[in-house]
């Protein structure tokens, strides 16, 4: 997939004027201001911010956690209300997101109960799904019988095997060592290519949002507001080592920087 | 549910760590042991006792032998063990209904929850005299007697339980749609698991008490009735009989379930285990 026809590609998900506050007892206080941006079919897109802007809160009202305080958020041009049949998510804590009384298998399989597949089917799911992040052959572990990194790739698993047209993931790899981190990376982009999905990451760390990105919305300023969109034209296949090492990389890795100093 | 699993029973890790690095032979010895040093104690110094109170422990035993083989004490047994029983099992169910229920539906807990809290601080032993005057002397009144003394501790903790349940467990079920019945089979339940099984247990202890209670207050059977019996009728070695059996009957059913326990739990205890290596 080259980044020409991603840039053509229809909206997938698109936000419009998003904005959220929390009511507390001393009133109404502002997180989200106003956020405006698209995200197209089978692009990833990396939301990036200092800390504290509301990126997890962003990803919550995109998935439908929580409800928008005014604007919109949109998937194939429907209104997010809740949680939206298209759309799976896979959250930082993976020790806390896997069912620990589960095995690695029962752990993917829960979410397909209720899609009514073919049994044959399903367990193709289940089985490419596992085989895609390299865990087959740890069906019947438990999730705390892995490690780290291995647990998260249970829960991208989990998202895959669900077959979501919009994949969320909230600093999917912040906890995991670095070597660990490089590999989930490339797995990401390969989840993109093998099944054409459109993936939303929230990162804090910029070279991160740089390799995986077609696009980077860089939030700033409280309560949150869009700063900058950059778009990314590595195109589909990206590597470690040469992608990271392009003038274009640092280049863009510094702008993504400056942008995110100046909004803290 | 099954639990049918590949957790080790205990890993090579949990063994160094288990329990201050005693071995596990000298922790099953020690459980063996005991009751039997204590025993030969027993003996030893009731043997030329001639306290009528305080026979010797030869002359119980006997008596013992004598009663196992008279209907009227295995009636007495089977009794007490199927109330005991009985009422255990109809509390846990009651309890985890009810519980899940209250810990899921807020506005119900709001009814009710006083009411649950008022008829706790009541002793349970206390509210045996209440259904004897209620519904009589039946086996019935017993067997509600236990049950609802039983009912409160499994009922409390599956409510905090499923209070309780980690939060981004509630969002993966919101965000993958998982349905009402799977969330709760699968994931409100089992999450809930260790408060409601420690819950059981108390409640085990309590039915345990009542049972021995509801049998002294007015019943003519159970093995409570006929220890009181015995000791108002002064067959002292028949009342010595009586509470040895009982102490067993205790000692058994708790170390049941700490079996049934640690079956259950194995996932929550290993990772437990895993954890505290980590």
């Amino acid at each position: 997939m080259t980044s020409d026809t991603l840039r053509d590609a229809p909206v997938r998900l698109s936000v419009r004027g998003l904005a959220k506050s929390y009511d507390t007892k001393r009133g109404s206080v502002p997180v989200i201001a106003d956020l405006t941006f698209d995200v197209r079919v089978g692009e990833i897109a990396c939301i990036v911010g200092p800390s504290g802007i509301g990126k997890t809160t962003l990803l919550k009202c995109l998935t439908g956690l929580q409800s928008i305080s005014s604007g919109q958020a949109l998937i194939d041009g429907r209104p997010i209300d809740g949680p939206p049949e298209e759309m799976a998510l896979v959250f930082q804590e993976y020790t806390r997101s896997l069912m620990p009384w589960l095995t690695v298998e029962k752990n993917v399989r829960l979410p397909l109960n209720h899609l009514r597949l073919p049994a044959a089917e399903r367990e193709e799911r289940i089985r490419g799904a596992l085989a895609a992040v390299g865990l087959a052959g740890a069906e019947s572990k438990y999730p705390w019988q892995l490690s780290g990194g291995m647990q998260q790739r249970v829960a991208i698993a989990r998202a895959i095997a669900y077959r979501p047209e919009v994949l969320v993931m909230d600093e999917p790899f912040a906890s995991v060592d670095a070597q660990t981190r490089f590999e989930l990376e490339d797995l990401c982009l390969r989840i993109r290519e093998q099944f054409g999905m459109t993936i939303v990451v929230v990162t804090h760390d910029i070279d991160e949002a740089v390799y995986l990105s077609d696009r980077v919305i860089v939030l700033g300023e409280r309560p949150a507001r869009v700063t900058e969109i950059i778009d990314v034209d590595f195109g589909g296949a990206r590597d470690q080592l040469t992608t990271r090492a392009v003038p274009e990389f640092a280049e863009l890795r510094s702008e993504v920087f400056e942008l995110i100093r100046k909004a803290g | 549910m099954v639990f049918t699993s590949s957790i080790p029973a205990r890993t090579s890790v949990a063994r160094r760590a288990g329990r201050s690095g005693t071995p596990r032979w000298v922790l099953i010895g020690t459980e063996v042991l005991v009751p039997i040093v204590l025993l030969a104690l027993w003996w030893v110094a009731s043997a030329n006792s001639t306290n009528a109170f305080f026979p010797p422990l030869q002359v119980i035993l006997e008596r013992l032998v004598q009663l196992v083989q008279t209907p009227a004490f295995l009636v007495d047994v089977g009794s007490s063990v199927g109330n005991l029983l009985l009422s255990f099992v109809l509390a846990s169910v009651i309890g985890v209904l009810l519980g899940a229920a209250l810990g899921l539906v807020r506005p119900l807990a709001w009814f009710v929850e006083p009411t649950i809290h008022f008829f706790r601080a009541i002793p349970p032993v206390a509210l045996v005299p209440i259904f004897v005057s209620l519904i009589g002397f039946g086996n019935e009144t017993r067997i509600i007697s236990i049950t609802l003394a039983a009912l409160f501790p499994v009922l409390i903790s599956t409510m905090d339980g499923i209070r309780g349940t980690e939060p981004t467990l509630a969002m993966v079920s919101r965000v993958y749609r998982i349905g009402w019945f799977d969330r709760l089979v699968s994931v409100t339940l089992p999450a809930a698991s260790p408060r409601i099984l420690s819950g059981m247990q108390v409640s085990l202890i309590t039915a345990f008490v009542v049972m021995i209670a509801s049998e002294m207050l007015g019943s003519s059977t159970g093995l409570g009735a006929a220890t009181l019996l015995a000791q108002q009728s002064f067959a002292i070695a028949d009342m010595w009989v009586g509470i040895l059996v009982l102490g067993v009957i205790g000692y058994a059913t708790t170390a049941v379930f700490t079996l049934f326990r640690r079956r259950v739990l194995r996932w929550y205890l290993a990772s437990q285990q895993q954890e505290k290596n980590a």
